[in-house]
């Protein structure tokens, strides 16, 4: 209708798809974080 | 492998989709959602039901499905229990016993998708194959369903069926409210067809005052419950009847609480888990790591200090050594200066072979000292 | 395929082959039937019960069971536990092999398997636990792909591409188990959709929980069955590390598969008094839960407990297969057993003999391709030419 979210249903696909997003996102920015936070520790392997 | 590439742009593309909209809810406050506020509906009063089965055959052809094997008109077939198949997408069962006095005769129920306010089978599926229209059809895409049948397992009221003997194509079939012809203004066929008026088409909103009139105007005629005001968080497809639902095959304990609702739980937890699983799994694999390091450090410092005390033991015993060998010479040393020094005191006349022996004799008792 | 035992030296037409041969002759048949002729030729799927066994079975049991790959890495990897690495390989390549069948069975039970990409290229249904556990397989899939690849670059003599892999290790562990976490407990999170269909015994909003710890369970206990079973029959591929570590990762996993069968013990108990279902045990579906909570539940558990400290090695090998039957029935009573309990009899899904047929077939696969690789391949044994990692 006019942007607005009328069902649950619909509500819960528009967070989910972002949420997904938000996961992969996640995922990849903890492992970079990780090489990051760990870069100067001498015994890194 | 490729499908992690193609998941990925997959992804991108529900990306796009899910941010571009800027989609705000209704009532974002309280999250309640009350669905479209003009969706149609229908309403099914089994008290007016004849069990002729002309809705079938409406639907039927409305939907230009294959013709049945026994023609609509053959009302044996209300003999024997049916259920939606590929090629009905509604059929009408008898039910012979009756427990309300006023009635006379069989009761009969009309099935066919409910058009739930919150499908379960379109938050079950995972191509979002399924749609609530905004004039409240649930509506079928068979051109991107995949055939996992998980929307036969999610709906509560057993609707969709599957075309098990197609090899190439196979479809869910069921029941779509006759969307095409709703959205032209047209009745959906079962209704258009229905010589009893046991069928009412309208404003879902409508039909729900409608409802509540006939039961307020004939209190013994029906039982007082509008089934598909609240099943399952509502339905398009409300129904009134003359006895309780059970009897008439409808199940009266699917509850209140609309299907997205039952999995949101689950739902909300995957972020949670990746979230905080890789950050848990890291520390552990950190602290372990760390341990070994610390491990090794103090084997090695171990080693090291052994090592030190054993050079220190050795060292402590060679200069023991040498001080003991250095006695052992300053006293050869004493000793022989003294043998001289007796030696030369010595008379001249003794016999040497003496002197040797009482020297041999001397000397175990002077290392002894 | 059942005539690669020539290639190592081995007379062709021993028992083994000529009944693996003729499965797999039936199988094809089927496979071909089933693609031309549709599923309705070879099943008993129906409108009321449209999962079967190879939901029930291939899917379900199959992902519980090849849970071993991602609980034995990250008890390496990431806990630190070095002495169990022996069962590393073994493990991952029954996790892989476990999955790549289920992702074949999938091509079989769907009604179009060619559009299996589609939730992830055409339109993604995220409200769909569903698409979570499509996702996670997909990933996990290539995760243990990947994991596995160090044993065949070894055999095939890549050294640097195995270098590069054998560098994510520790990265790939925790996608692993990230990625397991969630589509183990994602599958039993399937069923909370269906809470009129699903005996209230079995439904629980613990659901998902129950999954992800018995799947715990399975994957502690086949790593003990599949290294009896390796054992058994591949003896003289194991090294001297394999072959004396094998005790050690008996007892080892056998404790911790005892405990963790007590707390899913624990939970399962709390999850009836949750749903308030005490009053449904006196019934003929509450024994048979009975019969899973205690006989298969509390039993392995005690035995495990019985096996580690009196160091019986037979007692932990047969616990753990009889573990191994208790998550399978886990599995199909979600699925098939307690499912659809609302229905009359005449009304209730049985196999058809097609079906059972299509999954031993591809069970009989999944055996084939692991004692190919793992006589050809470092699998129970280190590749001297390379450094454990």
């Amino acid at each position: 209708m006019d942007g607005a979210i009328h069902t649950l249903q619909e509500y819960m696909l528009h967070t989910e798809s972002i949420t997904y997003i938000l996961i992969v996102g996640a995922l990849l920015g903890i492992t970079f974080f990780w090489l990051f936070l760990s870069q100067r520790d001498d015994d890194e392997e | 492998m490729s499908i992690t590439r193609r998941k990925f742009l997959g992804w991108l593309g529900a990306a796009t989709a899910g941010t571009t909209i800027g989609k705000t809810a209704n009532a974002a406050s309280n999250k309640q959602f009350s669905g479209y506020p003009n969706s149609m509906g229908v309403l099914f009063d089994n008290t007016r039901c004849i069990g002729c089965r002309k809705c079938e055959e409406g639907c039927n052809k409305v939907n230009e499905l294959p013709a049945p094997d026994k023609p609509f008109d053959d009302l044996t077939v209300l003999d024997t229990k049916r259920r939606t198949d590929p090629k009905a997408y509604t059929i009408v069962n008898r039910f012979d016993a009756v427990s309300n006095a006023n009635i006379k005769g069989p009761l009969y129920r009309k099935v066919q998708c409910n058009h739930c306010l919150e499908p379960a089978c379109a938050s079950a599926c995972f191509v979002r194959a399924f749609t609530k229209t905004q004039k409240g059809a649930v509506i079928y895409d068979e051109s991107v369903c995949v055939g996992c049948r998980y929307c036969m397992i999610a709906c509560p009221f057993e609707i969709p069926t599957y075309e098990y003997d197609s090899a190439f194509d196979p479809r869910v079939m069921k029941c779509t409210m006759c969307s095409p012809r709703i959205e032209k203004g047209l009745l959906p066929g079962c209704v258009q067809s229905c010589p009893t008026e046991a069928l009412t088409y309208g404003k879902r909103t409508d039909l729900l005052k409608v409802a509540r009139r006939r039961i307020n105007k004939f209190p013994d005629r029906y039982v007082n419950h509008i089934y598909g005001e609240k099943e399952m968080g509502g339905t398009n497809w409300l129904y009134l009847s003359a006895v309780p639902f059970k009897e008439v095959g409808m199940r009266e304990d699917l509850g209140a609480t609309p299907a997205p609702k039952l999995t949101a739980g689950a739902l909300s937890g995957v972020p949670i888990v990746v979230g905080l699983w890789p950050v848990l799994l890291t520390g552990i694999y950190a602290m372990n790591k760390r341990k070994e390091k610390i491990a090794k450090e103090e084997t090695n410092l171990a080693v090291a200090a052994a090592v030190e005390q054993a050079n220190a033991e050795a060292k402590a015993n060679q200069k023991a050594e040498i001080e003991a060998l250095n006695k052992m010479k300053q006293k050869e040393i004493d000793n022989a200066v003294k043998k001289a020094l007796e030696e030369a005191a010595k008379p001249e006349d003794e016999d040497e072979g003496d002197a040797q022996s009482e020297k041999a004799e001397k000397k175990p008792s002077e290392e002894g000292s | 395929m059942s005539d690669d035992a020539a290639t190592t030296g081995k007379p062709l037409f021993t028992p083994f082959n000529v009944i693996a041969g003729i499965i797999v002759v039936l199988g094809l048949i089927v496979t071909v039937l089933r693609f031309t002729a549709g599923l309705d030729a070879v099943t008993n799927l129906s409108d009321y019960n449209p999962w079967g066994i190879w939901i029930g079975f291939d899917l379900l049991v199959g992902v519980a069971l090849a849970a071993g790959g991602f609980v034995t890495s990250a008890a390496v990897y990431l806990f630190g536990m070095k002495k169990y690495h022996s069962a590393v390989r073994p493990a991952i390549l029954t996790g892989f092999l476990g999955y790549a069948l289920v992702v074949i069975a999938l091509n079989y039970d769907v009604g179009r398997p060619w559009r299996l990409p589609y939730p992830f290229i055409i339109q993604q249904g995220t409200t769909s636990l569903l698409f979570e556990v499509a996702a996670c397989v997909a990933l996990y899939l290539t995760v243990l792909f990947v994991e596995f690849s160090p044993a065949a670059m070894e055999w095939l003599g890549l050294k640097r591409a195995r270098k590069l892999v054998v560098r994510l290790t520790i990265l790939l562990t925790i996608f692993g188990v990230v990625l397991s976490t969630l589509h183990q407990s994602s599958l039993g999170a399937l069923f909370l959709i269906a809470p009129a269909k699903l005996h209230p015994l079995w439904y629980s909003p613990y659901i998902p929980v129950f999954f992800f710890i018995s799947a715990i369970i399975a994957g502690l206990s086949m790593v003990i069955f599949e290294s009896t079973l390796s054992h058994r029959f591949f003896a003289d591929k194991m090294d001297e590390a394999h072959l004396k570590e094998k005790d050690t990762v008996a007892l080892g996993f056998g404790k911790a598969a005892s405990l963790v069968l007590a707390g899913y013990f624990i939970i399962k108990v709390i999850g009836i008094s949750e749903s308030n279902n005490w009053h449904l045990l006196p019934t003929n579906y509450g024994l048979w839960f009975l019969v899973e909570l205690l006989g298969f539940i509390a039993l392995p558990s005690f035995l495990y407990a019985v096996g580690v400290r009196d160091k019986n090695i037979k007692l932990i090998k047969w616990t753990a297969a009889w573990t191994v039957l208790g998550i399978a029935i886990n599995r199909l009573n979600i699925s098939l057993i307690a499912f659809n309990w609302h229905l009359p009899a005449s009304e209730r899904y049985f196999p058809h003999w097609m079906e059972i047929v299509i999954t031993v077939f591809l069970v009989t696969l999944g055996i084939l391709a692991f004692r190919f690789i793992v006589t050809r391949m470092p699998i129970l044994y280190s590749h001297p030419d390379y450094e454990d990692h």
